[in-house]
């Protein structure tokens, strides 16, 4: 039972990290119809940033919010300068594209700041909390790592439904050519959506590597699960990719606690077919049929 | 005399128009020549060649599936890790010394990759762009870190591969080489060889391949899907039988890699691994082979030159070694935003532009004449 409360608590943290990145994929989907490989690799290179200025003496959440304003201005110039062209394109051009944005990105983080395993500070404690005599499997990190994907979900929520800026954005990424005639900057909406999506990413690095090891490598199995996430959910569905990042984080925490550590990426996958096959648009889509 | 002709006409003809001839005679002068290079070479580019030519059937494999059939996989170091560990263990099993296992050993890693192309394939049929990529990339992931879990694969040391000894080959092989390059064969030779000459009959198969019907399916498939289903291709049959022959051509890639490396360990089959065959494949011209042997070329011989450039602007080794990565992906970049045809296909459309203006001229030319 023990185990069980643990690892279902592992894995919300879990999920909700993925959750986050699958709603920062969603966010490009929606606006330019293209999956961003290079998610992973742009978050680690804005943790990274954050890293050097936190061994610089400056204050956490500082180094928090210039994480974030470094994956906001890292995806705008992205989205201008590299995306911009192969918007609208063939599908294969995008996808081939981004994955050699991450192959440079990886590299170049790993010659910048080496490849060794650096340790990354928390700003709360990463010991499980007790109650009483027996542990549970949560830490206060844990609990601020929900919290803070709540609160960047809420975030959105207002943007999108609440704000004009936001309906221009849905705008945009419904119909771009009637938008245009209506007045609507779509190419500043599209740049827009990439440098969001790029500050969803930096807060999940920054809640990944709290208390933990970083080295450019640490962020590759999001690639892969942030993308799983986001199907599972539909990747045009918000909601869904969150509530897709929190099943897929569970599954895999249960998988790790009682199958086998190495068998999740195997078991991911697994979902991930039995998703696109017998589901294709997501659990979440509104989309009445789409081809995958 | 008239009806003679007829008969004989199709005999007549060059042996060149033929493309299974065309294909074989191309081969065979491509095998000689690299074998009298190979010959002609230190240890150090022997194994260079090596690499390139198990580089290459992969890369192959790879070029036809995404260029021809279009359908984009990053799975294909998975599909290596598949051959190689299928291969390593029947070398455990046989020893692994003479010719014989060897080909046992590859035949084996071809036919696993096969099945293990049908398992995926028949999925990954029905996705196309960023999902077959997000699909075949988790596999990338997922089925090195299989080693991990189960004993008999070596866990992340890995198992070591017997190599066949150069004194074990048949007389009339060894008398072979000695006759063609005058130097005696040996273990880093004869992987070399083997390698070009696997990738000699692999390329030949698969130009024929795409030469033939099938290849003329792929390309329907790739097109148009609604065209060709309506002329009576069935889609999921076409794209499954062209991840089946690729996945075989990792599979034999794998099998080599474990041979040349001596060594096979999860750490060898990254998704950089698969990730770099994209951007040979890229660099080369999606669908061509020629273009798959250049990109196979840049693979083996680069991350050298790349690590140098590094260590000589005063990098570490080990960060020296992350040049490379970088260099593939701008390559991916650059292609696709520059000249997506690739290398081969940008050639290609440069002389037909230019023998398309040349013939336009003279056209002008001649009518010129006639007028005046």
């Amino acid at each position: 039972m023990q185990q069980f409360l643990d690892t279902t608590l592992g894995g919300l943290v879990l999920g909700a990290v993925y959750a986050a990145f699958a709603l920062a994929l969603c966010l490009i989907w929606r606006s330019t119809r293209i999956v961003n490989f290079a998610q992973a690799a742009m978050a680690m290179v804005t943790t990274y940033i954050a890293l050097s200025l936190l061994n610089a003496d400056v204050p956490y959440w500082l180094a928090f919010l210039a994480a974030l304003a470094a994956g906001f201005g890292l995806g705008a110039v992205i989205e201008r300068v590299i995306i911009r062209p192969v918007e609208g394109k063939a599908e294969l051009n995008a996808v081939i594209l981004t994955l050699g944005l991450f192959m440079v990105l990886h590299g170049l983080t790993a010659i910048t700041f080496g490849v060794q395993h650096r340790g990354f500070p928390a700003p709360v404690s990463t010991n499980a909390i007790s109650v009483g005599d027996t542990s549970i499997g949560i830490t206060p990190f844990g609990i601020l790592t929900i919290v803070v994907v709540a609160l960047v979900m809420a975030g959105l929520v207002v943007l999108f439904r609440f704000t004009d800026l936001g309906l221009r954005m849905r705008a945009a990424a419904f119909n771009g050519e009637v938008s245009r005639l209506l007045g609507v900057r779509v190419g500043r909406m599209l740049t827009l959506g990439w440098a969001l999506a790029a500050a969803v990413g930096a807060v999940a690095g920054m809640l990944i590597a709290g208390g933990d090891l970083v080295n450019p490598a640490f962020m590759d199995p999001f690639v892969i699960y942030g993308f799983i996430a986001a199907v599972l959910g539909g990747l045009d569905s918000p909601l869904g990719s969150v509530i897709g990042g929190l099943i897929l984080g569970l599954s895999l925490s249960y998988v790790t606690g009682y199958v086998g550590e190495h068998l999740a990426p195997l078991v991911a996958l697994g979902i991930l077919m039995v998703v696109l096959l017998v589901r294709p648009s997501g659990l979440f889509s509104a989309a009445a049929a789409r081809r995958v | 005399m008239e009806r003679l002709r007829s008969i004989l006409g199709p005999l007549a003809r060059p042996i060149t128009s033929v493309p299974l001839a065309r294909h074989l005679v191309v081969a065979l002068i491509a095998f000689v020549v690299a074998m009298a290079v190979i010959g002609a070479s230190s240890q150090y580019l022997q194994t260079r060649y090596a690499e390139m030519a198990y580089f290459a059937i992969a890369a192959g494999g790879l070029t036809l599936l995404t260029g021809l059939s279009g359908q984009l996989s990053l799975g294909h170091g998975a599909l290596m890790a598949v051959g190689a560990y299928a291969a390593t263990l029947v070398l455990d099993r046989t020893g692994g010394e003479t010719l014989a296992d060897v080909f046992v050993a590859l035949l084996v890693a071809i036919a696993v990759c096969a099945l293990v192309g049908v398992v995926v394939g028949v999925p990954a049929a029905r996705l196309h762009g960023p999902y077959i990529a997000g699909a075949t990339l988790t596999l990338a992931v997922a089925v090195p870190r299989l080693a991990n879990q189960w004993h008999v694969l070596g866990g992340e040391q890995g198992l070591q591969v017997p190599v066949p000894r150069a004194a074990e080959l048949p007389a009339w092989i060894q008398d072979l080489v000695w006759f063609f390059t005058a130097v005696e064969i040996d273990q880093y030779s004869f992987l070399a060889y083997l390698g070009w000459l696997l990738l000699a009959l692999t390329f030949v198969a698969l130009a024929n391949l795409s030469r033939s019907r099938v290849g003329r399916r792929w390309r329907a498939v790739r097109d148009d899907d609604v065209s060709a289903e309506l002329a009576g291709i069935h889609l999921g049959r076409a794209r499954v039988v062209a991840f089946t022959v690729s996945a075989m051509a990792a599979g034999l890639a794998g099998g080599l890699m474990a041979m040349n490396v001596r060594l096979t360990a999860p750490g060898a089959f990254t998704i950089t691994l698969s990730l770099t065959l994209l951007a040979a494949v890229v660099l080369g011209g999606l669908g061509s082979l020629p273009g798959a042997l250049i990109g196979a070329g840049v693979l083996a011989f680069l991350p050298h030159f790349a690590t140098d450039l590094g260590e000589s602007a005063g990098l570490s080794a080990t960060q020296a070694a992350e040049v490379t990565p970088v260099v593939y992906g701008l390559v991916l970049m650059l292609v696709i935003l520059l000249a997506p045809a690739g290398i081969v296909g940008s050639l290609r459309s440069l002389v037909s532009r230019a023998s398309r203006t040349s013939s336009l001229a003279s056209a002008l030319g001649s009518t010129k004449e006639k007028t005046t």
